[in-house]
Order: C-alpha cells, then structure tokens, then sequence
C-alpha cells in the first residue's frame, strides 16, 4: 500500500472473503478493458489467483450509450485456486444506463452496485431502451434486490481535476480511473500497480505527462471518495493465493498461443512462419506473433484464408514451421488446403480460435461448435490430429504439443482454441524453458531406396510418416501433390488396392499419435455416478462444477480432453468406470456425437449457445437432474 | 551449403521417368521442351529449383521436371510458391500452370502475388479453354465462343493477363508462343533473370478442345502480320516483309506502312521501363493491330517481397539483437509466490 493512501480517516470494518467477481462495464469510449486489466494486475501482483473475460462490445464505435456498444470485463480473484471469472458477479460498476441493462441480471442477490450517478438521465435512458419516465435506480425491486450505490463520477471527476487544464472531454476520460479507486478502496488493493502503469503509459511512453498525473488524481480522489465518503459500511479483503511457488506473470491464451508456437520453433530449431488472414478473434495471435520477428518469426498476412494456409503448406514444405491461424469461417475456407496437407504428408497446424455461428454469427462472442468441422469438414478420408487448450496458460503447452505431433506424424495439427480463453486471461508460472523437450526434426540428405533413387513416401515403421526431404538437398529431388500416390514411389497411382491402403495407413499414421499423447486424468474419484466430460474452454467451468457436486456429497468426476484425435488410449476405460456420462458443450453435442459413436454409450449432453461460458450453477443443477438428485 | 562446384547439365538431367501424359500434339509439350532447355543455361543447381503448379492439364508439368515439384490445388500455386519463398528466398521458384487455374479460381492469388512482386517466375499456359475437365470456357475464352457450357455463346468477355498483370503491378511482363521454341527460351532466360514476379504468357495450342485459337499468330503464313516482335530501343516494325509499325497517333497507336515519307524514324521506339506504354502494348489484338511478343515490360525499380520481408527481419535482429525466448516469456509485470 502507498503511503498516500494508507492513513484511514474513519474505522470501516474488513471482511475477508475467498473470492470476488467484480464486473465494469461501460460504453466502448469508457476505457472498460483498461480499468478491468488494471485490476487485474494490481490482485495477480498482490498475490490472488485471478482468471478474467473481457466481454467486447460486436461494435466497434456503436452510437454512445447504446445497449450495443457496451464493453464489460469480468475479474474474479481469489485466496484459493480458481478456474473461472466466476458465475454471479458480486460486484458491477456502471458506467451509464446501457451498462446497468445489459449487465445487472448477472450480479448475485444482496450485490454491490455503483453507478455513476451523473449518466442516469432520461437522453441516456431512451438510448438503452428504458422509458424515459423509468429510472431504474429508483426502481423498489431493484434497490430491493441489490445494494445501489449512487456515485456522482461525472462532477466529483471534473471537481478533482478543476486545476488539471485539461479540456472537459479529456478530464471526463478519467472517470474510469475514478471509479478504479473507489474499487480499490472498498477491496483494500494497492493503487501502485496503477499508477506506474499510468506513470510509463501517459507519461514515458505517449509523451503526456498531464494526462498521466490527471489519471493519477482521479484514481486517488476515488480511492479517498470510498473512504471518506461513508457508502460502504464495510470493506472486503481477499487474501493471497496458495498458488505453486515460482515467477508469474498474467497471461490471456492468444498471448501464450502466440509464445507457445515461438517456443516450438525454438525447441525444433526452426523458423516459424505464420500465414494468416485478419479474423476475429485471433487476429491478435498476427499482431502479437508480427512483432517477433527477432525471434526466428516470419509473418505473412495473406490476401484470404486459403492464400494463408497455402503459404503455410509452401513453407512447410521448403523445410519450416508452418502455422496458420483463423476463426470458424476460415476454417471452412481452409478445407481443401488442409486435405492438400493430409496428402502431401507435411506438417502444419491450423489454429482455429472458435467464436459463435454459423456464418458470421457472433465474432465477439465463444462457442465450442467447430469441433466435427475439424474432425471431419474435408473432401475425402482426410484425418488430422485435434488437439484442444483447455484454459489461457494451457495454450502455451498445447501449441508446442501442436508441433510436435504435426512434424513426429508428418500431418496437420488443427488447434482448436475458442474466445472464451483466447481473450480471458490468468496467472501463468513461468516454464523452465530449459526443461522443456527440444522437437526432433530430421531432414534426409540420403537417398532411402538400395537402387539410389529417393522414396519420398517410405514410412518409418514405429510413427508410419515419411522422410521430410526438402528442397535445396541434392539428389533428393521428388514431386509432392494432391493426386493420390502409390505407396514408397509417391508416383500418381489410380491403383484400386493401393488407394485403399493409402486411405488406411494415413488413417492410421494419426492414430499412432495416441502412442505418446497423456493419458486422460480423472478429477475426483475414479468411478462413480457421474463423469461430466468436456474438451477445450470448459475446463475450468466444468472443473469447479464438479469440486462443488463433490463437496455437496455427489459422486462426479471430471476429466477434460485435450487430444480429440485420436483419444487418450484410456478414454474407453475411464468411461467404463461411470454410470452415466455427461458432456457439456457449448454446441449442440459434437463431442457427444463422437463419443456415442465411437464407444457406444449413452452418453448425455448438457448444451448451450449463448456466445457465453457455461454458468457453474446451471452445470450443477443440470448435472443433479440427469443423475435424478 | 554447396561446396562443391556446379555441374554440368543437359536438358535431359530435368526430365523424370514419368510418362509425359499430354494429349498428342498439345502445345505443353514444346513448352516443356524449352523450359528443359533452359534451366541448364541458368547457372543454378538443379537442387534449388522448386516447380509449383494448380490444376489443370498444364499443371501436370512439375511431374516431368526431375526438380523439386509441388502439385498443389486448384488456383493456389501463387500461394504455395509464396510460402516457399518466406521459408526459403535462396530458391528458384517457377509456377507453371493454365488459364483458368491462373486467371478464374486462383485470379485473387496471382494479382496479390505480383502486386507483392514476390520473386518468382510464372509461365501461363494460354489455351483459353478447360482442357482437363473437358471443354468449358474458360476467362480468356473470346465473347461469344461455343463450348460444351456455352452452347450458344459465352457471355462473358475475357480477360487480358497481360493488361491485368501491368495493372496488378507485375514487374516482368512478357508473350510467347509454344510453336516457337527459340523464343521460348530467350523469353525465359530473361524471366528467369528478372529479380521481382516475371509472368510469361505462352499461347498454347489445345489440340483436342481448342485447336487453331492461335492459328494466326502462329502459323508461319499469318504470323508476321499478326504479331509483332519487341526489342528494346528497337522501333516497332513488323509485317512478312518489313513494310508496317506502330505509330503514336495523339494517345493512342496506329499501324502505319512504311514509304509514302513515313520511315522507321518516325516509328515509336519500344521502351521496356514504360509502364504506360507496356499497358498500351497488352491492349494490341488482331486482327485491328499486330500482337506484341517478347519483353513487353522489365522494371528492376521494386524490391521483392521476399527481400523485404527478410530484410525486415535482419534489421530487428541487428537493432534489438537475437531475441532472448527466457526474457521475451518473462516481459511485463512478473510476481514471485515464495515457498511456504
Ligand atoms: S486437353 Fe488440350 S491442353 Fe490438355 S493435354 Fe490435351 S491438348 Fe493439351
């Protein structure tokens, strides 16, 4: 704690709680994300687990005040091990009426509500869709059900920047940072985070010295606002987290995607080069990888999806690591260049960071529903292997995953993130890159066959891929191409036996994969009623849903899949162990298709398409309904 | 990475033992002959020649080139050749493919792909006309033109590659024809050469679907009236006995005979760096003006993409230094949970 802000003027109790989900939403111009990020990092830093999701407006400058244009960010943190942003928020923050709408149906009963007063006016009203006779913090049933806390941000701002000679539209920029103190106070979290960010932001790094010191005002007469200003009867205070010892730091999962494919090309010795078009929301795996060149990066910003993944098999087969990254829709595009791949036997990752459709859909919003596109959504007998991360610190691991497999077999690799962990964030310990294995490449410079000729599709026989001979190495000359090839030669071949073995051992080839992917892990008891199944972005939803029915006396388990093809090799014995299995899904049952199909049981889906995580109360009241509790 | 010194090679050292699948007759075959005939000339090791094509019958050329060979999809071979290019700038990358793979499908990938002037070299193969899937029209078909899918006439008017290529922003643009080989070969000698995208177009004969398209341009009878050859700084003359050029008649040309106080002083001069006037040139069609082959356009102004892209790379590792993976992972703010 800065000293500035550490002499209490009145005696307010402190509560301690486990956790707190606070949300601040605003209009798009209100500086949301910065403020939620801020106090994040201020909780990760103090020490709390902490796990985010900025929830984006779909437009990007929508008209001022509407419903549509506002931005929220969800931080929950935590004295324990947390997986999730959390369910019920317990604390929002409003910055005008379109906030207060769109946000209030999801903080818990009994929770802390502040808005700023000074935007509840009838203009704003009628931009949201309220009547402009209906004040909604006057509404009985609302001050009923929460704690309404009326805060004048607008005027108390410009009062405590009147000496800032600032114009009206700059001093009114602050207001966020003045609600960030009025937060920081009622959660007794330090403001020195915030303002040496505030410090090298404005003042190093854009030059504006004065808009940093106005931040840096409003943040604290916010502070001294919630301490002197007697609305809170008491504060919360949120100890540290027993995390595992060692160096952290925050981490969203399009930033470890992005640092977990730098690293695989690292540990493999190669450059990287990744071809992609602009897509929501992974585009920022472009920007983020585009500003690492000095780190063996090559990035190509194709002229469409099917350009990009066709650069990334060019690449690959001139010998580099080739990665190419979209959403749904350019997976769809993508299709036949990643079949081209299956053929050719290359190896490629595709990263597909899903978001709600179909079509265009929702870009700004998550859903799981690209999974049997990614299994199955190509011409022909065309197996890849799906692996899935699981949370925003996982993608880094899952990335390296990604490569290994895709060069040990020889195959694309598709990787199936979602919005949901690409923009939520978490604290990530920092691997010991050291111990992290070194990918083994091989490229033949000898001809294979006794003759002196080269086979380019002689398999090894443990891993079933072929030799990655590449360009510039002499006498190794061969043609590669989406005919089908006779097996050793690569030659087109319309052979009916040969095709059919070709279509078998590239089948095959993928399944291998399972030789050396982890076993699935059980989550609680190894048998029991209930194994509530998920893959990808549920992980921590699904996970704390379980700890919760376990705790209430129920025998479920979890596991989460991260390899979706092929499957751990103990999958089938690990769905034997339960009476019933659930898999939830933010789809309408892909997972659960395959499951069903694959191994025959009666398996039974929870599923929802809300552009949203699960609730983990709706997880476990429908988890008790399947199981009849 | 070579030690040792360059080999020797003859046209045969790049044709493979695969059967060459080509219709009887097709004008794939003389293209393929040319491009065996050249390589050898280049001074380059077989090794770093990498021949990409999409689909269709001129696509088929990379399995008759013992170099290596990528048989990509249909349209796509500008993006392979790109990535190639990104993975590895030191080699030879040719794209040999038709015109409905090159203008119609893969159309997006191969104006991006000159605009960007990625140093590659590309042979279209000119048939106007789906020869693999049969006989439909394909985007250089003339307006009008019968095919098995237009039975009563194409209603589409064509393409011009060559316009298209000096609008896409093409810095090598150049026309030749499958019937002759020598020029073939000097045509490419200088593609291959140009630093940047060259695109040679070649007119190709269809024998099976299309046969006689370019009956005029090639057969020894018509071909001095209806074509004209480019040289540079040369003037523009043409016609079986010397006797016509092209002239500059306000903003447009115009075939004028020579004699009657016109002589070849008076004719425009080819000028090989003007953007302006190659795009004149692409727009010459018989039987109204003779059609230029050679050199159309040559510019070494651009920088590749290729270049570019590594250049940009050598430039941070040389401000910033090689990037440090422990320090890059543990950027921004850290925090230490101790043991307890
Ligand atoms: S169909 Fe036409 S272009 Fe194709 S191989 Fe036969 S002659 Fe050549």
């Amino acid at each position: 704690m800065s000293t500035d802000t550490d002499t209490a003027h009145r005696h307010v109790d402190t509560k301690p709680v486990d956790a707190v989900a606070i949300r601040f939403c605003g209009d798009s111009g209100d500086g949301m994300q910065l403020t939620g990020g801020l106090f994040t990092n201020t909780a990760a830093l103090f020490g709390n687990d902490i796990a985010t999701y900025p929830d984006f407006p779909a437009e990007i400058r929508a008209p001022r005040g509407t419903t549509f244009g506002v931005s929220g960010f969800q931080v929950q943190f935590a004295s324990t091990d947390i997986f999730t942003p959390g369910d019920a928020v317990n604390a929002l923050v409003a910055m005008n009426p379109a906030g207060f709408k769109t946000n209030i149906m999801d903080v818990e009963p009994g929770g802390i509500v502040i808005v700023n007063e000074d935007e509840f006016n009838k203009a704003n009203f009628k931009k949201c869709g309220y009547e402009a006779s209906y004040d909604p913090l006057d509404d009985d049933e609302l001050n009923r059900r929460y704690q309404i806390v009326r805060v004048p941000m607008t005027r108390l701002t410009r009062e405590s920047l009147t000496d800032a000679g600032m114009g009206a539209k700059d001093v009114d920029r602050c207001r966020n940072m003045y609600a960030l103190g009025i937060v920081c106070w009622l959660y007794d979290r330090p403001l020195d985070p915030t303002i040496r960010f505030l410090d090298n932001f404005f003042g190093k790094k854009k030059d504006k010295p004065e808009v940093a010191a106005a931040n840096i005002k409003a943040l604290k007469a916010g502070f001294f606002f919630g301490e002197t200003a007697e609305l809170f009867p008491v504060r919360y205070q949120v100890a540290r987290a027993r995390l595992n010892p060692g160096k952290y730091r925050k981490i969203s999962g399009n930033e470890a995607t992005a640092l977990g494919f730098v690293t695989a090309a690292a540990k493999a010795n190669k450059q990287l080069v990744y071809a992609s078009y602009p897509i929501t929301p992974a585009s920022e795996v472009l920007h983020t990888l585009s500003r690492l060149k000095r780190y063996g990066v090559t990035t190509f910003q194709a002229e469409d999806e099917i350009s990009a993944v066709c650069a990334a098999i060019g690449a690959s087969f001139a010998g580099q690591l080739a990665l190419t990254g979209t959403s749904g829709p350019g997976l769809a595009l993508k299709g036949e260049g990643i079949g081209l791949a299956v053929m050719l036997e290359v190896p490629l990752v595709v990263i597909d960071v899903q978001r709600a459709g179909p079509s265009t859909g929702m870009p700004t919003k998550t859903e799981q529903a690209d999974l049997l596109m990614a299994l199955w959504g190509r011409p022909g007998e065309s197996p890849c292997i799906v692996v899935a991360p699981r949370s925003p610190s996982d993608c880094f691991d899952m990335a390296i995953e990604a490569f290994r497999l895709a060069v040990r077999y020889m195959c694309p690799v598709i990787y199936l993130s979602d919005g949901y962990i690409a923009n939520g964030a978490e604290p990530w310990l920092l691997p010991d890159l050291d111990a992290i294995e070194p990918i083994q490449i091989e490229h033949p410079s000898e001809t294979n066959n006794p003759d002196g000729t080269f086979l380019p599709y002689k398999r090894d026989p443990e891993t079933l891929a072929r030799p990655w001979a590449i360009p510039g190495t002499e006498g190794l000359e061969h043609r590669l191409g989406g005919l089908e090839k006779e097996a050793d030669t690569g030659n087109v071949s319309y052979d009916p036996e040969n095709h059919d073995q070709m279509v078998r051992t590239r089948a095959a080839k993928v399944l291998k994969a399972a030789d050396i992917i982890p076993l699935l892990e059980v989550r609680g008891p190894e048998s029991g009623d209930a194994l509530l199944l998920g893959w990808g972005g549920t992980y921590g939803t699904i996970t704390t849903a379980g700890d919760e029915l376990r705790e209430a006396g129920h025998s479920v388990s979890t596991a989460h899949l991260q390899y979706l093809n092929p499957f751990p090799k103990n999958l089938p014995d690990v769905l034997g162990r339960f009476k019933t299995i659930i898999i939830p899904e933010i789809n309408l049952g892909q997972l659960l298709k395959v499951i069903r199909a694959e191994y025959l049981i009666d398996a039974v889906g929870i599923n929802e398409m809300r552009g949203k995580m699960f609730r983990i109360a709706d997880l476990v009241e429908k988890t008790l309904q399947i199981i009849g509790r | 990475m070579h030690d040792t010194q360059l080999p020797t090679y003859k046209p045969k050292d790049f044709a493979t033992d695969q059967d060459v699948r080509w219709c009887p007759g097709c004008g794939d075959y003389a293209i393929l002959k040319a491009v065996q005939k050249t390589l050898p000339t280049l001074g380059r090791r077989k090794e770093d020649y990498v021949f990409v094509s999409g689909i269709g019958c001129a696509a088929r050329f990379p399995y008759y080139m013992d170099t290596y060979g990528l048989h990509s999809i249909h349209g796509r071979a500008p993006a392979f050749a790109t990535g190639i290019k990104l993975a590895n700038p030191a080699l030879d990358v040719w794209l040999v493919s038709g015109d409905g793979d090159l203008l119609s499908i893969g159309g997006n990938h191969t104006m991006h792909t000159m605009r960007r002037n990625v140093d590659i070299n590309i042979l279209l193969l000119n048939n106007r006309i789906y020869g693999l899937t049969k006989g439909q029209y394909s985007p250089t078909s003339e307006f009008g033109k019968k095919t098995k899918s237009t039975p009563v006439g194409s209603p589409d008017y064509p393409v011009n590659p060559l316009s298209w290529a000096i609008g896409g922003g093409c810095t090598f643009v150049a026309r030749s024809i499958d019937i002759d080989v020598l020029h073939l070969e000097k045509v490419m000698a200088r593609a291959a050469a140009h630093r940047g995208t060259s695109f040679v177009e070649v007119y190709q004969d269809c024998n099976i679907y299309n046969h006689q398209t370019w009956f005029y341009a090639s057969q020894k009878k018509t071909r001095p009236d209806s074509t004209i050859q480019l040289e540079p700084g040369k003037p523009m003359i043409f016609g079986a006995d010397s006797d016509k050029g092209l002239q500059m008649d306000g903003t447009r040309l115009k075939v004028v005979e020579l004699g009657n106080g016109v002589s070849e002083s008076d004719l425009l001069l080819h000028d090989e760096t003007d953007r302006g006037l190659a795009f004149m040139l692409t727009q010459l069609s018989f039987p109204e003006f003779p059609e230029p082959l050679g050199i159309i356009y040559a510019s070494t102004e651009q920088e590749t993409y290729d270049h570019v892209v590594h250049e940009q790379i050598r430039q941070a590792i040389e401000m910033d230094g090689k990037g440090d993976l422990h320090k890059l992972l543990h950027e921004g703010e850290t925090w230490v949970v101790e043991d307890d």
